[in-house]
């Protein structure tokens, strides 16, 4: 009979969900992670599944409820993009509301790692703020329109509120929208590139979670640190990815032991 | 505990802010502390006295106060009690580890300081703190430039008594340091009305380095795998060894050693042997700051040692007890309290090479250093920290956090992924 292996990851604006068996990806799905976080979590589980593992801020509550056992984000971020690119050596996570980096040995396993405290400065929520404050009807339309602004301008607060009173202000001057745009987008990338370089980060880098969709961050992430970022297919699905390949190793090393 | 209203009205409590401390208390002790699994039954004495910590204790102050005695309120592992207690004097830990009264605080204070100095200023506007108003005195110290100008403005609420701890461990500094020693014996003595003559200073001093013996052995215990007891209520142990009698906490902890060294000829523990092993370090976790040792501990961990003020820095070395003369011993209670790895001195090297040496000794796998936000000493000192244990290859991670709960979701993934890492797979 068939195993498989699910992972899900409960983020604080998606959850992602993979399902494995014998190392292939048998199925996937992202999801709006709405206002009941395991009520949504539970519509993903439609079958029977050898071992649940999951991730995100819901794994306690998954835990409580379904899953077997849990990861934290940084260890399931870790599995998933060192799965998806062998010998990474440093993992920049961009989420819903928290930035990540983990550097990671040769062997794959996490020798440290970085979070942002508290406040969402600079990440995916930030964006999200930025892009309704610019009037852009969603944050891809807002990257793509950054790619094509000029950079004289610098958003200097860092704070999303204060941020956001600074470029309606910009607004107010007459400056254009895809600069402002290009400044909101460099400010990220600033203090994404402050943390990488605080932890001395190494290469291959791999950026996953929500934000490496976005291309201006990418670029500009690029030419900031003057190193090439491995971008996944499914950015927002790694964390999912890599608790899925735990559920597996757990099994397996059951049967071992 | 309601049959002490009385006493606390007399005190001058503020009743309605009172009664709002003692009902998140008892419910937070419970969660964090009494669903512990596998603990001592010598536990029952310590939770009696947190459920008794502005009754019963208090009681007995104001029993003491009635025949006369005074009591000494102290913040700091620098202030010498048994000088205190040679003078029949009672030194108490004050109460410092909750948000409270933080909008009169606001008023005398910076918004960003210290919650711990926030938290003791809070207390006494706001008359809160049964220990705060039973006190004729309270003891500051220079071990930071925030509590250094914080006791400026608490002098104008209670007395306050500054002693001058040196920022450098010189032959001059120690010179210093012994003068400020010599004139806290005097302030004592004037306060209570009582000479210290050599034979009460040398039996004082007996008596509390009984207690630090008593920790000791239990910090000794700690080195057992299974651990045979959790960091939680080894903390608890040492914050309230700050304030509780002394005789009958040595004698409290002592019993407590006595039920763990049976568990270990039966190999009982705890946790299960192999848990992963944290020492804390960093700035003192007062009552009831339990908030990291409490996630540490629900992660996976078990914290091992408390390389902390409530902790090995309050009880890991004794007074000599060789002097035959008052001044002879106060150089011996100078000398001992000359030796605290304090962050305000510099160089503070005896730190590192202690958390070394624990590191090795507790066979740690790794260290989480908690340093409250804004205490400048700790928080900058982890960078030394950080650099001598990555020379050991000894896994750090770096905490700064207060006393609210908002970042509780933030700790636990960091602590959680940080017991990941050091877990043998």
């Amino acid at each position: 009979m068939v195993k498989l292996y699910a992972g899900i990851d409960i983020g604080s604006r998606s959850i992602g969900f993979v399902v494995l068996s014998n190392d292939r990806i048998t199925f996937s799905k992202l999801e709006d992670t709405g206002f009941e976080p395991l009520t949504a979590a539970k519509k993903l589980l439609t079958g029977h599944y050898n071992r649940v593992v999951a991730t995100g801020y819901g794994r306690h509550a998954a835990r409580s409820d379904f899953a077997d056992q849990v990861v934290t984000e940084i260890k399931a971020h870790a599995i998933g993009a060192g799965h998806i690119f062998p010998g990474a050596r440093t993992v920049l996570d961009i989420g819903g509301q928290d930035t990540k980096v983990i550097l990671l040995n040769n062997n794959g396993a996490v020798i440290d790692f970085q979070m942002n405290d508290r406040c969402s400065a600079g990440t995916g929520k930030f964006l999200e703020v930025m892009a309704a404050a610019l009037g852009y009807a969603n944050v891809a339309e807002f990257g793509e329109s950054a790619l094509t602004g000029g950079s004289d301008i610098k958003i200097s607060n860092m704070c999303t509120v204060f941020a956001e009173s600074e470029a309606v202000s910009l607004m107010h001057q007459g400056t254009p929208r895809a600069d402002i745009a290009l400044a909101l987008h460099a400010s990220v990338v600033e203090r994404t590139a402050g943390m990488l370089q605080r932890l001395s980060f190494s290469t291959p880098l791999v950026f996953s979670g929500g934000v490496a969709n976005n291309r201006c961050i990418v670029t500009l992430l690029a030419k900031k640190l003057g190193v090439q970022v491995l971008v996944p297919p499914q950015p927002q699905l790694v964390g999912a990815l890599g608790a899925a390949l735990a559920a597996q190793k757990r099994e397996s090393d059951s049967f071992t032991s | 505990m309601s049959n002490y209203n009385e006493m606390w009205r007399s005190l001058g409590l503020n009743m309605a802010a009172h009664d709002q401390l003692l009902q998140v208390l008892p419910p937070t002790y419970h969660d964090v502390y009494l669903t512990q699994p596998n603990r001592p039954q010598g536990m029952e004495y310590f939770d009696f006295v947190v459920n008794e910590i502005h009754g019963l204790r208090i009681q007995e102050l104001q029993e003491h106060k009635k025949t006369g005695g005074k009591v000494f309120g102290a913040f700091c592992v620098f202030v010498p009690e048994e000088i205190v207690r040679a003078a029949g004097g009672i030194c108490i830990g004050l109460c410092s580890g909750i948000d409270i009264g933080a909008a009169k605080a606001e008023k005398v204070l910076p918004r960003n300081i210290c919650p711990l100095i926030k938290s003791f200023m809070g207390f006494k506007l706001d008359k809160v703190c049964p220990y705060f108003e039973s006190c004729d005195v309270v003891v500051g110290e220079t071990t930071c430039d925030g509590k250094k100008k914080a006791f400026e403005i608490l002098n104008d609420y209670i007395p306050v008594h500054v002693m001058e701890t040196p920022h450098m461990k010189k032959p001059r500094d120690r010179e210093l340091w012994l003068e400020e020693v010599r004139d806290f014996a005097q302030l004592v003595q004037k306060t209570t009305g009582h000479n210290i003559s050599t034979g009460d200073l040398a039996k004082a001093i007996k008596e509390v380095n009984g207690k630090r013996r008593a920790l000791q052995r239990l910090a000794e215990l700690r080195k057992q795998d299974p651990a045979l007891i959790s960091g939680k209520d080894s903390l608890v142990i040492e914050q309230i060894a700050m304030y509780d009698d002394i005789p009958r906490f040595t004698e409290k902890v002592n019993e407590l050693c006595d039920e763990l060294e049976r568990k270990v000829q039966t190999g009982t523990g705890a946790f299960p042997r192999k848990t992963p092993r944290v020492i804390v370090t960093g700035t003192p976790m007062a009552i009831p700051n339990w908030k990291v040792p409490h996630i540490i501990e629900t992660s996976g961990a078990v914290i091992v040692a408390e390389e902390l003020c409530t902790g090995l820095r309050y009880f890991e070395k004794e007074v000599a007890e060789d002097a035959q003369t008052t001044d002879g011993l106060l150089e011996n209670v100078a000398a001992r309290y000359l030796g605290i790895n304090c962050a305000v001195f510099t160089p503070n090297t005896g730190r590192m090479e202690r958390l070394l040496q624990l590191a090795k000794d507790y066979q740690t796998d790794g260290v989480i250093h908690c340093a409250l936000s804004f205490c400048d000493p700790y928080a900058v000192e982890a960078n030394r920290v950080e650099i001598m244990l990555k020379q050991h290859n000894i896994p750090l991670l770096k905490i700064e956090t207060g006393y609210d709960q908002e970042d509780t979701g933030q700790l636990k993934t960091r602590i959680e992924a940080f017991i990941e890492m050091i877990s043998k797979a």
